[in-house]
């Protein structure tokens, strides 16, 4: 075997953001070559800068020992590099062959698509690699393996020698994984190169050739599966230590404030996003919810919320049942609310501060009586959060858009913890934000679990779980796999529980 | 932000002149002189007996306008208010004729009927939308079609309308004077009594708007739905909610026409308000202000271009006029947009201190 892909120093800043640094990867034909870490490790940049979507900052990618600078991704696939994303990218109403062409179709001159070639290349490209597809399907007749075949089919049409796979595993069901890996194996044997990107340990230890991990932006470790163990792995991933809580004096009290009680949800299909979860947040008490992405957290917070209806179980709230209450009312009961993406679901950007601070609080004094709005009340209180919260703004007439993300969570935060909530849910509130406004928002949160409220912390930071939390829930597959005390768990406890293992 | 409200009166301006250079080229062309042609629409326009006829235009505009602008408020395109308007006015004449009330009971039930049945027509595609995720833009076009088939057919003598002898004209029977709205002379003319309730829906549609927690929550859905939903709003059922307010607001269209001059549906009925009420929405830009002057402006427009043709030019120069200036005002409003955000953004960023670069996601090291 020969290196086939050697990425060596490479560098990649965002404004203001290291995604990637010091990473170093080698990647030998024909293995399977699995990359873990967390969310936000840097995976996606590494792999955006493999398949050409993103240009590095600094350091070499070699490709059969050739220095190679992608300027697109149509640039990466003719040197033999392409792409399976996670979320695929097929037309439903045209067929498995027009997906498969799509962007490469063969023209005859006239530029007549010449479907009966395309069609006898792309049966014996799924003769060959042992891809079950049929040309003249539609795609939305296929379910959810059948059409990762579709999207693999794809990039082998195009030529492609080294196949990056994002996730493969994460939208399929057992049965299908099981024949995605026979696949894989197939593709290794006639010398194709994959490289795959999991959070699945067992998966990874099962097919992987070699793996390397990410963590914090770099690569930390590259070892073969007959060396290591998961213990090994979960640690890696997770990082050495894990950070200490700062301060621990108070103990939350016993009195619950918001109870979940044997709660499950079912998606439109029938799949349990939420299942059997039972938890409780006291008063004073941060919660912290750990896991990969994916996992439940949001439909955790849509229920809470009353935004999605529960199929079982009861949600309560100072004892009082909310499962069957509106969204409003729940809010209305003393709940405060940051949700994770601050720009879609937590601001009308175009909508000046005032205005912004009346959102969530349209029927609370003292900014609405439940039929007029106060118009002056929500001035006086939004130049409140500003100066509580430092809020960088010349006035609270300009548009939230105007501001920069930071100044917009922290306007956020002021706003959700007004009214002193007896709840608050905060779902990554330190997400993207520069180190001052992390730091004031995590003393907002420490300063409110001391008065008494109740806290749900749903982060993937580890350093913010860790330091906030009196303690740690781990969710996966939508249930709630393990209850941590954040100051005795190690870190291979918490990597397994977040993959999903029995502690 | 004094520099903001400049820009939203230079906006319309600015799309008026570009319009009238437009049309100008076009007639200097054909070897008319604009000039003059603009002085004779004034002299003709400005006439009182013109004048009073425009008012009367301008409200039945102003409240296609009304009706255009609640939805735009949720971004939503209500291109059925022809429909919702045909049909309340058609029932509102029905029911007012069947009926035999005091006075103001009289009005105030065919007033009732026309909202409620524009109302409910409206909300048969706000209910689409909500419920099947079909755009009221397709929705709404189909649903004028329909409306104008059933109107057509109940309008038929064998059904709900009366065929005069020697006529060829269709129409529902004459309601009692009980339920006519008195006119208000003015210029030596006859206002609809109708253009005083057409003020106050301006006024009630911004108080609402502006000033109520439901306003408050329709603006917020038509800002962002996802915010609005994660800020405790039923986001979809203020969708339903708003097709219906502005289905509703469509069918008091026909309402100064039939209160004071018909007293009866007929075949002779104007159309086409869906078009316009969206024009005077866009151009008066959603404010009951706005669209009133644009309303009037409308008007005056339709009105004064009657006398270009006895001057040999002909008057759909003014409809050119009508349809360059709403893609003027379109453009002109986004670049209003723009420019605003970016003055803002460099408001803020001048008016802030600089802030650390050291950014930090999850998992990122800031270095």
């Amino acid at each position: 075997m020969s290196t086939i892909i050697d990425v060596q120093g490479i560098e990649k800043k965002y404004p203001g953001v290291i995604a990637n640094y010091d990473v170093n990867l080698k990647i030998e034909s024909g293995e399977i070559h699995a990359i873990i870490g967390e969310n936000g490790a840097g995976k996606s940049t590494l792999m955006k800068i493999l398949y050409g979507l993103v240009a590095p900052d600094s350091g070499r990618v070699l490709i059969n020992g050739k220095k190679v600078s992608f300027k697109s991704p149509q640039d990466a696939m003719e040197l033999g590099v392409g792409m399976v994303h996670q979320h695929f990218m097929l037309a439903d109403n045209a067929t498995v062959l027009e997906n498969v062409i799509l962007g490469s179709e063969p023209t005859s001159t006239g530029g007549v698509i010449q479907f009966e070639a395309a069609r006898i290349k792309l049966l014996e490209i799924a003769e060959k690699y042992g891809l079950n597809v049929r040309p003249d399907q539609l795609v939305s007749e296929l379910g959810i393996g059948e059409r990762q075949r579709v999207e693999i089919a794809k990039v082998l049409y195009k030529g492609a020698k080294i196949l990056i796979l994002d996730e493969p595993t994460a939208v399929l069901v057992p049965q299908e994984v099981k024949a995605l890996f026979e696949n894989l194996k197939e593709l290794t044997s006639h010398g194709l190169t994959i490289i795959f990107i999991s959070h699945k340990l067992d998966e990874v230890l099962a097919m992987a050739n070699s793996i390397t991990v990410m963590r914090s932006g770099t690569t930390v470790a590259s070892v073969e599966p007959k060396n290591t163990n998961k213990g090994e792995l979960a640690k890696l991933m997770v990082g050495g230590e894990l950070p200490k809580r700062g301060d621990t004096s108070t103990k939350p009290s016993d009195e619950p404030v918001l109870s979940l009680s044997h709660v499950s949800c079912l998606a439109p299909d029938q799949r349990e996003i939420l299942s059997d979860v039972s938890l409780t947040v006291h008063k004073g008490e941060i919660l912290g919810i750990a896991g990969v992405a994916g996992n439940g957290q949001s439909e955790l917070i849509e229920t809470i919320m009353g935004l999605i209806k529960i199929d079982s179980g009861t949600i309560t709230i100072l004892n009082v049942d909310i499962s069957a209450l509106t969204s409003r009312e729940i809010r209305d009961s003393g709940v405060g609310y940051i949700p994770q993406d601050r720009q879609r679901d937590g601001l009308l950007m175009m909508a000046p501060l005032w205005e912004n601070r009346i959102l969530g609080h349209q029927s609370t004094p003292p900014i609405s009586n439940g039929f007029w709005v106060n118009k002056s009340a929500a001035k006086i209180d939004s130049e409140r959060i500003v100066k509580e919260l430092d809020v960088r703004t010349p006035s609270i007439n300009v548009m939230a858009a105007a501001l920069s993300g930071g100044n917009q969570q922290k306007f956020i935060v002021g706003r959700e913890m007004s009214g002193d909530p007896n709840l608050l849910i905060a779902s990554q509130p330190t997400r993207g934000v520069d180190v001052g406004a992390q730091s004031l928002i995590w003393n907002k949160l420490i300063e409110a679990r001391l008065s008494g409220m109740a806290i749900l912390l749903i982060s993937s930071d580890l350093d913010e779980l860790f330091n906030l939390s009196d303690r740690l829930a781990v969710i996966s597959k939508g249930k709630i796999v393990a209850v941590l005390d954040p100051e005795t768990t190690t870190p291979e406890q918490l990597g397994l529980a977040m993959t999903g293992e029995k502690i | 932000m004094k520099s903001r409200n400049l820009l939203a009166v230079l906006a319309p301006l600015g799309a008026i002149a570009f319009s009238f250079a437009f049309i100008s080229v076009i007639l200097i062309a054909k070897g008319s002189n604009p000039i003059e042609v603009v002085k004779s629409m004034a002299e003709y326009g400005f006439a009182s007996r013109n004048l009073v006829a425009e008012l009367n235009i301008a409200s039945t505009y102003y409240i296609a306008g009304v009706a255009a602008a609640i939805g735009f408020k949720m971004n939503l395109f209500n291109i059925g208010i022809d429909g919702q308007y045909r049909l309340a006015v058609f029932f509102a004449a029905v029911i007012g004729g069947m009926v035999s009330l005091p006075p103001v009971l009289h009005v105030a039930l065919i007033i009732f009927v026309a909202m409620a049945v524009g109302g409910l027509w409206g909300a048969l595609a706000g209910y689409l939308k909500v419920k099947r995720g079909i755009s009221e833009v397709i929705s709404t076009i189909m649903l004028n079609a329909i409306a104008a088939g059933i109107v057509a057919y109940l309008l038929q003598p064998q059904q709900l309308g009366e065929q005069a002898t020697g006529s060829n004209n269709l129409n529902t029977p004459i309601i009692d004077s009980s339920g006519w709205l008195p006119t208000i002379p003015i210029l030596g003319g006859e206002v609809h009594g109708f253009i005083i309730f057409s003020l106050l829906i301006g006024l009630a549609y911004w108080v609402l708007l502006n000033k109520s927690v439901f306003g408050f929550n329709l603006r917020a859905t038509g800002f962002s739905f996802r915010a609005a939903r994660a800020g405790g709003v039923n986001a979809s059922r203020m969708i339903l909610i708003t097709m219906a307010l502005s289905g509703a607001m469509a069918g008091l269209i026909g309402m100064g026409t039939l209160l004071s001059q018909t007293h009866s549906y007929s075949i002779s009925f104007p159309s086409g308000f869906a078009f316009t009420g969206l024009a005077l929405a866009l151009l008066g830009r959603n404010h009951p202000v706005g669209i009133a002057l644009a309303a009037f402006f409308w008007a005056f427009l339709d009105r004064s271009s009657g006398v270009l043709d006895l001057n040999g030019v002909p008057r759909e120069i003014i409809t050119i006029m009508q349809g360059t200036l709403i893609l003027s005002i379109v453009v002109a409003y986004q670049l209003v947009k723009i420019v605003n955000k970016k003055q803002e953004q460099k408001f803020v960023g001048k008016a802030t201190l600089p802030e650390s670069n050291l950014v930090k996601t999850e998992g990122v090291v800031s270095k």
